[in-house]
This record gives C-alpha cells, sequence and structure tokens, in this order.
C-alpha cells in the first residue's frame, strides 16, 4: 500500500468498547509535511483516533503504520521514541516542575532509568530549553513552577514540550480551546512555525482556525471518514452539511 | 493426598467443609458488602471497617445481656432487636466520621487509608477500656442451637443456615438499594460524574454521608452475624479487613456480584484447603492465589471496560 | 551526573551537618549506652522511612509492605548470628546439636538446605541486600508493568505482608514461628550483647544511615527525581514523553525495599532478635506513619519522623499503655488532616519564613525557592475506575 511516502497511514482501524465501535473500519493517510485538521461533531471518534495512533487505546483490528513501523504493536514510549508527539485536549503539564524542568523533561536524553539518573544538564540542553522557551513566550517564566500558569500558557508549554522531542508527526488535540482571541492569534502564528518540516494532525472545532492552518481536512462521523479534501470542498459537501446541520 | 479417604468419606468432607466455608462465606460477603459499597462507589479505603464490624457485635452482646437480665422471656427474639440496634448504631458512627473526616479526603484516597487506620486504633482502645481486653461471647437462644443432620455422616448447624439466609437477605435488600430505588439511582449518579449529579439537584454531600452510613451499617450487621460464629475482641476486627479487601478488589471494586462471587470463592477455597493443609497454608495458599489472579487480572473479576 | 553543588545546595549541606552532629555527637555524649542502643533501633526505622519518601513522597507509590524487606532483610541477618550461635558446641544438650534450638525443639534433625549458605558472611551481606531487592523487582514488574499502581498497589503489599507472617509463623521448624529467631549472641565471635559493641553498631548504622541519605539525595535532586514528581502527578504525560514509566516505578520501589532491607540488618545486630512481629501488617503501616510524621516529601524529615514517633511510643507506652493507641490514632487523622507534608512542611511554612525575615532586615538577600506542591492540587480526571487502576493521580 505505501509506494507514495506517506507518513502515516491507518487501515481498517477499529475500536468496540463493550460492542460499542468508537472507530469503525477507518483508513486515513497523512501525507509528508502535510497539516491535516480532523474535524467532526461530539462523539465522532476524533480523540479515540489520536488515541490508538499513540497507543493511548489498543485498537480491535486495523494497522497503524508510521514510516514502516506498525504502531499497533507497540508501547506508549515506543511510539514516543519513534517519533510521534501528541498534546492533549486539556493541557497536561507537571504543575510541580519548574517550566525550566518541565521542558527538561521532555528532552529526548536520559530516557532510561539509568540513564537520567547520570544524566547531566550540559549546555545544549539548557540552550535548547531556551530555544524552545522564547518560542513559545514564555522565555521569562523559566523558574515559575508551572501551575501558576494561565491556562493559555499551559498550553503552550506543552506544546513546547512536544517541540523538544523533535517528533516528525505532530498530534494536537484542540489546541486552541480556552483561548483568549489574543492568545489564539499567537498560537495560529506559532503552530504555522513549528509545522514546518513537520507532519502534523490537529483535532479542532473552531473552523476558521481550521481553515487558516490546514492543508487537508478529514471529517468524521459515527467513528469513520464522512469526507475529506480541501477545506472548501469538505464545506460544501452535501453529506457534511446534512451531518452539521441536519439534526 | 486423597488417596488416604474412601470416596464416600471425600463427598462427606467436601460437603461438611463446604458448609463451614459458607459460615465464612456469609461473614465475608456482609463485610465486603459494606466496603464495596464505600470503597468501590466512594473510593474510600476503610480500614475501619473492621472496628464498625466489631462495634456492632459488642452491641449484640449488651443486647443479650440485657435481655438475659431484664427480659428473659423474650430472649429467644434478642437477635433480631440487637441486629437493627447493631445497624443503627454503626450507621450513625459512619455518618458521623463522614462528616468528620473522610469528607476532607475524597481527593485522596490513600490518605483515607491512613486516617481510617487511626481511626480503627482508636476504636480500638476504646473497645479494650469499656469492654476489656478479653474476648467476650454472646449465649445462642435455644432454636438456634444443634444441628440438622442432613445424612448419617453430614451435619449442619442451625446458627449456620441461619446466618446465611441472613446474608442472603441483605444482599438482596443492597442490590434492591443500589440498582432498583431512587436511592441507589443518586449514589451510581454521584459517583460516575460528580458535578453533573450536583447541577441535575442531587444533594451529594448528603449522598456521600447517608452511602458512607449505609456501608458501615452494614457491616454493624456483619458485626451481629460474627457473634454467632465466633467470640467478640477489640483486635477481632483487623483480622478481616485484608481478606475483606481482597474479596472487594478481587470481585471488581464496583460489581456487588462480583463481591458476593469472589467472597464464594476465597471462603470456599480457604475451607476446602484447610482440611487437608494446616490452617495457616490454607490462608497462605488462597491469599496467594487471589493476589496472584489480582496480577494478571488487576481490575477484578467484574470489571465494567469503560472508554477513557 | 550533575555537579555537587547541584546535589548538595546549602540548605541541604545545612541540615546533613546538623543532622550528624545531633545523631554522631549529641546523641552518644548525652545518653547511656541503653538509650542510644534505642535510639539505634529507632534509626533502623528511618532506613524504611527513607525508603518510603522516595517511594510514596516522591514517586506517589505507597507500599504498605515495606515489613516484607525489613523483615527479609532481618532475617537473613538473624539466621547467619542463629548459626553462629548453635555451634554443635553450644548446643550439645539438643537431640541434634549444631541445629538452631528451634528447630531442635520441632524435631528437625537436619539444617534445611536454605539455611546452610547462611554459615557464611559474604552471603549473607549479598542475601541482606539482594533477597529484598529481587523480591521487590518481581512484585514490581508483576504490578506496574501491568499498571496497577494506587490503591489497589497498597492493598496487595498489605496481603504479601500478611501472606510473609502466615507463613513465617506456620513454619516454624524453618523460621522459629511466632517468637522469631532468638538469642542471637556473636558476630564473628564478637559478643554483640556488650556495652562496647552497642556503641560500635550505633555508630555502623549511622555510617550506613548517612550512606542511604546520600543516595537519596542524589536520586531526588537527579533528573530521576524529577521524572518520579513527575509521575505521581501526571503518569500519562511522562508516558507520551519517551519514558516506560514502569521501570521507574521498579526502580524506585525497588531502592525502597534496599534501603528496609538494610534496616533490618541493622535491627537485627543491635536488638539480637527478629521475629514476625516487625514484618505484619501493622508494622508495615507504622511505619508509613513514621514517614508521613516526618514528611513525606523531605528526606531529613522521615528520619526525624522515626525519631520522634518511636521516643513518644516508647514514653508513652511506658507511663501510660492504655493511652498509647489513642495518641497513634490521633496522630494518624491529624497528620494526614493538617499536615499532609508533616514536619517538614511545618519548618518550611513556619519556621524557615521567620529566618528569612531576620536575615531581609540584616539586608542578606535570600533566594526564594518554589516550593514542591501538596498532594492536594492534584489534576482531576472524570474517569474514576482509570484513576483508582493505574493510580496515576492518586
Amino acid at each position: 500500500m505505501s509506494q507514495k511516502d506517506f507518513v502515516l497511514s491507518v487501515e481498517g482501524l477499529t475500536v468496540s468498547f463493550d460492542g460499542f465501535k468508537a472507530v469503525n473500519d477507518l483508513s486515513l493517510y497523512v501525507d509528508e509535511g502535510e497539516i491535516r485538521v480532523i474535524i467532526g461533531p461530539n462523539g465522532a471518534g476524533k480523540t479515540t483516533v489520536l488515541d490508538l495512533i499513540c497507543g493511548r487505546t489498543a485498537s480491535t483490528s486495523g494497522s497503524i503504520k508510521f514510516r514502516d513501523k506498525e504502531l499497533t504493536k507497540m508501547s506508549e514510549h515506543q511510539i514516543v521514541h519513534a517519533g510521534v508527539g501528541r498534546k492533549f485536549q486539556n493541557p497536561s503539564i507537571y504543575e510541580d516542575l519548574s517550566v525550566f524542568e518541565n521542558l527538561e523533561l521532555s528532552y529526548p536524553k536520559g530516557r532510561s532509568v539509568f540513564g537520567a539518573l547520570f544524566f547531566r544538564r550540559d549546555q545544549a540542553v539548557i540552550n535548547q530549553v531556551h530555544e524552545i522557551a522564547e518560542m513559545i513566550f514564555l522565555q521569562d517564566m523559566l523558574d515559575k513552577p508551572a501551575g501558576l500558569l494561565s491556562h493559555g500558557q499551559k498550553q503552550w508549554l506543552e506544546i513546547g514540550m512536544l517541540l523538544i522531542q523533535e517528533p516528525d508527526l505532530l498530534m494536537l488535540d484542540e489546541p486552541v480551546a480556552g483561548m483568549s482571541v489574543a492568545e489564539r492569534r499567537k498560537t495560529a502564528e506559532l503552530l504555522k512555525r513549528i509545522t514546518k518540516g513537520r507532519s502534523v494532525i490537529v483535532i479542532e472545532h473552531d473552523m476558521q482556525f481550521a481553515e487558516e492552518i490546514a492543508d487537508r481536512v478529514t471529517v468524521l462521523h459515527q467513528g469513520q471518514v464522512l469526507s475529506e479534501g480541501s477545506m472548501e470542498r469538505v464545506q460544501n459537501d452535501p453529506k457534511v452539511i446534512e451531518v452539521y446541520l441536519g439534526h | 493426598m486423597f488417596s488416604d479417604y474412601t470416596a464416600n468419606e471425600l463427598t462427606a468432607i467436601f460437603a461438611m467443609q463446604g458448609f463451614a466455608g459458607l459460615i465464612l462465606f456469609s461473614v465475608l460477603v456482609l463485610m465486603a458488602l459494606g466496603l464495596a459499597i464505600i470503597f468501590g462507589q466512594m473510593g474510600v479505603i476503610n480500614m475501619a471497617h473492621g472496628e464498625f464490624m466489631i462495634l456492632g457485635a459488642y452491641i449484640t452482646y449488651l443486647t443479650s445481656n440485657v435481655f438475659a437480665e431484664y427480659l428473659p422471656g423474650l430472649f429467644d427474639g434478642y437477635f433480631f432487636v440487637a441486629m437493627i440496634l447493631a445497624f443503627i448504631t454503626t450507621f450513625l458512627l459512619g455518618m458521623l466520621v463522614e462528616w468528620g473526616l473522610i469528607r476532607f479526603l475524597y481527593k485522596r484516597p490513600l490518605d483515607t487509608l491512613l486516617a481510617t487506620w487511626g481511626l480503627s486504633l482508636i476504636l480500638q482502645q476504646i473497645y479494650r477500656s469499656v469492654f476489656g481486653a478479653r474476648e467476650v461471647g454472646v449465649s445462642l437462644p435455644d432454636w438456634m442451637m444443634g444441628s440438622y443432620a442432613l445424612t448419617d455422616i453430614i451435619e449442619v448447624p442451625i446458627n449456620g443456615i441461619f446466618v446465611m439466609l441472613l446474608t442472603v437477605t441483605i444482599a438482596i435488600g443492597v442490590y434492591w438499594l443500589m440498582y432498583r430505588s431512587g436511592w441507589g439511582r443518586q449514589v451510581r449518579a454521584v459517583v460516575q460524574n460528580r458535578p453533573m449529579a450536583s447541577a441535575v439537584g442531587i444533594n451529594t454531600e448528603k449522598v456521600d454521608r447517608v452511602t458512607f452510613g449505609l456501608g458501615c451499617g452494614i457491616a454493624g450487621i456483619a458485626g451481629s452475624a460474627f457473634t454467632m460464629i465466633g467470640s467478640t475482641g477489640p483486635t477481632s476486627g483487623q483480622l478481616y479487613i485484608v481478606d475483606t479487601f481482597l474479596v472487594v478488589v478481587f470481585g471488581g471494586a464496583q460489581s456487588l456480584l462480583g463481591t458476593i462471587a469472589s467472597a464464594f470463592t476465597i471462603s470456599q477455597a480457604q475451607s476446602t484447603m484447610e482440611f487437608f493443609l494446616s490452617g495457616s497454608m490454607a490462608k497462605v495458599l488462597t491469599l496467594l492465589f487471589v493476589v496472584g489472579i489480582l496480577m494478571l487480572r488487576p481490575q477484578g473479576l467484574f470489571a465494567m471496560k469503560i472508554r477513557h | 551526573m550533575n555537579s555537587l553543588k547541584q546535589i548538595f545546595p546549602k540548605g541541604d549541606l545545612i541540615a546533613f551537618a546538623i543532622l550528624a552532629v545531633l545523631l554522631a555527637v549529641v546523641f552518644p555524649l548525652a545518653m547511656d549506652v541503653f538509650r542510644l542502643n534505642l535510639v539505634g533501633k529507632y534509626l533502623t526505622y528511618a532506613f524504611v522511612a527513607l525508603g518510603l519518601v522516595l517511594c510514596w513522597g516522591y514517586g506517589g507509590i505507597l507500599s504498605l509492605g515495606q515489613g516484607i524487606f525489613f523483615g527479609l532483610g532481618g532475617y537473613c541477618m538473624a539466621m547467619f548470628l542463629k548459626l553462629e550461635a548453635s555451634s554443635p558446641e553450644n548446643t550439645a544438650i539438643q537431640s541434634t546439636p549444631g541445629i538452631p534450638d528451634f528447630m531442635d525443639w520441632n524435631q528437625l534433625t537436619e539444617l534445611p538446605w536454605f539455611w546452610e549458605p547462611f554459615h557464611s558472611l559474604s552471603f549473607t551481606i549479598i542475601a541482606v541486600m539482594l533477597v529484598p531487592t529481587v523480591f521487590a523487582f518481581f512484585i514490581g514488574l508483576a504490578m506496574f508493568k501491568r499498571r496497577v499502581g494506587g490503591v489497589y498497589f497498597a492493598i496487595i503489599t498489605q496481603a504479601i505482608a500478611a501472606i510473609l507472617t502466615i507463613l513465617i509463623i506456620g513454619q516454624q521448624g524453618y523460621t522459629g514461628g511466632v517468637n522469631g529467631i532468638t538469642d542471637l549472641r556473636t558476630f564473628l565471635g564478637w559478643d554483640i550483647r556488650t556495652d562496647s559493641a552497642k556503641v560500635i553498631l550505633y555508630f555502623v548504622n549511622l555510617v550506613l544511615l548517612f550512606t542511604c541519605l546520600v543516595i537519596a539525595q542524589i536520586i531526588r535532586k537527579n533528573k530521576l527525581g524529577r521524572i518520579l514528581v513527575a509521575m505521581r502527578g501526571r503518569e500519562e504525560r511522562v508516558r507520551f514523553s519517551g519514558y516506560d514509566v514502569a521501570n521507574f516505578k521498579i526502580f524506585v520501589f525497588c531502592i525502597g525495599a534496599l534501603f528496609a532491607a538494610l534496616g533490618g540488618a541493622m535491627f537485627t545486630l543491635q536488638v539480637g532478635f527478629m521475629s514476625p512481629t516487625f514484618v505484619g501488617i501493622v508494622p508495615s503501616i507504622e511505619m508509613v506513619i513514621l514517614c508521613a510524621v516526618g514528611g513525606r516529601l523531605s528526606i531529613f524529615g522521615a528520619i526525624y519522623g522515626a525519631l520522634l514517633v518511636n521516643f513518644a511510643k516508647t514514653s508513652f507506652s511506658e507511663s501510660f499503655p492504655e493511652l498509647w493507641l489513642f495518641a497513634m490514632g490521633a496522630l494518624f487523622i491529624s497528620v494526614v488532616l493538617f499536615f499532609p507534608n508533616g514536619l517538614a512542611s511545618v519548618y518550611q511554612d513556619h519556621i524557615v519564613p521567620r529566618f528569612k525575615k531576620r536575615f531581609k532586615k540584616q539586608g542578606k538577600p535570600v533566594a526564594v525557592k518554589p516550593r514542591v506542591q501538596t498532594a492536594k492540587n492534584q489534576p482531576n480526571t472524570t474517569e474514576k475506575t482509570d484513576d483508582v487502576l493505574t493510580g496515576g493521580t492518586l
């Protein structure tokens, strides 16, 4: 199937929870360097798809290929090592640690027990942390406990934690949810900058924001792909209109 | 180890041990039902649960003494009065404990474990100061004495049958309360989504308090039943707490049916093995078996599958 | 590894120094040998409490089975000492001379195979450290790889403690039963019951304790320590930052077991016997309270907690035995309700600021360190069963 160089090819993916199929025979292909936005009504299975890709939920059947690696058989940390990064819907950061430490922990070195024990905070780590901190507008907050950040800043910090991992595929679950208009604008800018040279999957409710960043859009409905293509095409698809407005 | 016995003897042994296991089963179920409500529904680890049971046992003991002293004519019926009193006392104490201690700790289950352990130490010392360190027993009314002969070699004690009937009644009652009554619906609603339950007008604080009290009250009834088959001392409850927790966890914390099935498995395994091995080895093997299964299936026997 | 300055910042160095002076100078000068030996005994629990700070305070893993490891370490040492005390000359009156007395009483005529290697001191020392650690490794492997944590882990470790106690009591021919292994006399021919031996053992104990403290400090101040803290609050995020969470839990649980085992071995040496009373549910949970009273996040707090609670226990149970359980129960409840981070937080919140005020008056700038937050503000997730099972947010 993968003659073309897809970064991610999901084929026949199904997961059922006690008979309820949250994702049903879903196929999805993401190109190298593409920004894909997944939209769909509540309960369409958007977050579940991300959960399946990053190994948080085990699939019932189907395959998820990232480059040449079959992700369905790997555990979460192996998937991260393979180059997939995931941001959660609610900002998930280490409140008890400082912003610097949050970023440092995400730096892809010293990930084994003894690696961590003998990890040295050298200049390369410090430089990298500062660089990322500047990118996510938190360069003045490095020594602050992350628990004291505002909601929007927490979202940025989590994005920064992903960036420092240098993932090839970035998955963001509603990155602008709960942000003010100004923060939202800054985030759009940030996303545009960080998505260069990476493939990105974004789940988004905000259509305007989606249109702004998306290369292509996938509409999910009841665990299946309802429509796919450019924003314009998707918006004019009668099936999509039916689902969004029909009931 | 079976070769020393004839087939007939083996059947009798299994039947008698099986019955002995049923009594253990009854106490475990009654203990575990209360705990399953408190732990499974509220996520609170009540290490003082055994002490609530023992309180019920002491109340039963006191009631039997009062009847023997002042109402000897009604002695045959004292147990029913005792049971109700045991329930009311432990229910009220449970609500008091929830109000004074547990409600501050809902988000910290491991801390409820430590705090209720502290409570159990205090209760134990109170029992020791009030009732003395020696174990006390109740005298059974005449109609509970004796045993009923099933066959020539199989005899079952009547108090055992009574305790079992009691267990079945209470288990059905609890099931009805949790799954068929409006109040049970409220409890389950609070468990599944506290803010939402509160938003639709359920008084979650009251539900918590009554749920905790109910769990303790059932422990009190367990204590009444306990007096029929063992003597009561200040630390008798502590002996049961680990077993009871294992029963609840083994059954899958949120499933009442699972609790009953797991109490049955554990008590039967223990009781049957006890005949062939020493009591302590039977216990070791039973616990090892349960721990082993839990390592393979940490969610317990009857856990629900939940999407996250 | 980071520089020494990062691992031992000034404040911690002072804390180390104060503790060292107190334990190595003040106590030995101020106390008679009997009291000093008692302190030595209390300090063996400090090993356990220290391990619990790492496991529970930092890693969020509450083990209610530290008595298992304390006991295993203690029993390994006791077996060695017992064999030495049961030389054929010493036991000539037995029907089988040369085996421990309790075996003879239980009609054993031969030393069981697993006792044999304990004739060797080097084997014993390795066993003291390895047996409990390997046991912890397998418990951890079975549980953490399957993501059992939190309450479930606590209950299962408690059950294992119960199993081990029942086993030790039931197999009295092999273990000395409920009385334990008693009447230990010499260590390589050196009488450990004399006053001078007790003083020397006290100092050996101190050296070991400080070694463990330094190890704990290194772990805590390293990236490993920060991963533990991160894991306690956001297990899933740590997993998605590319860490195999189970390995870190197993590691810290093994360290806790190792510390406890060293404490147990030193207990046997200083007190002269080992029994199942130090293995089961009740002692295990008391060890947790030592840690909680001192402060589950403070390695120094753990040591002061162990000393204070045991001092209180001894003096209370000497003068008002019936009040002791009340006091202990009240201690559990009040620590959990009012001081979830123990004495260390009282010190941090009330004593340190006063000092700082004074310094500020003299115009000395004082660096403000971000305080590690308490367990109170932990994330709320909606699925309760999931929380309980993984223990991530407990």
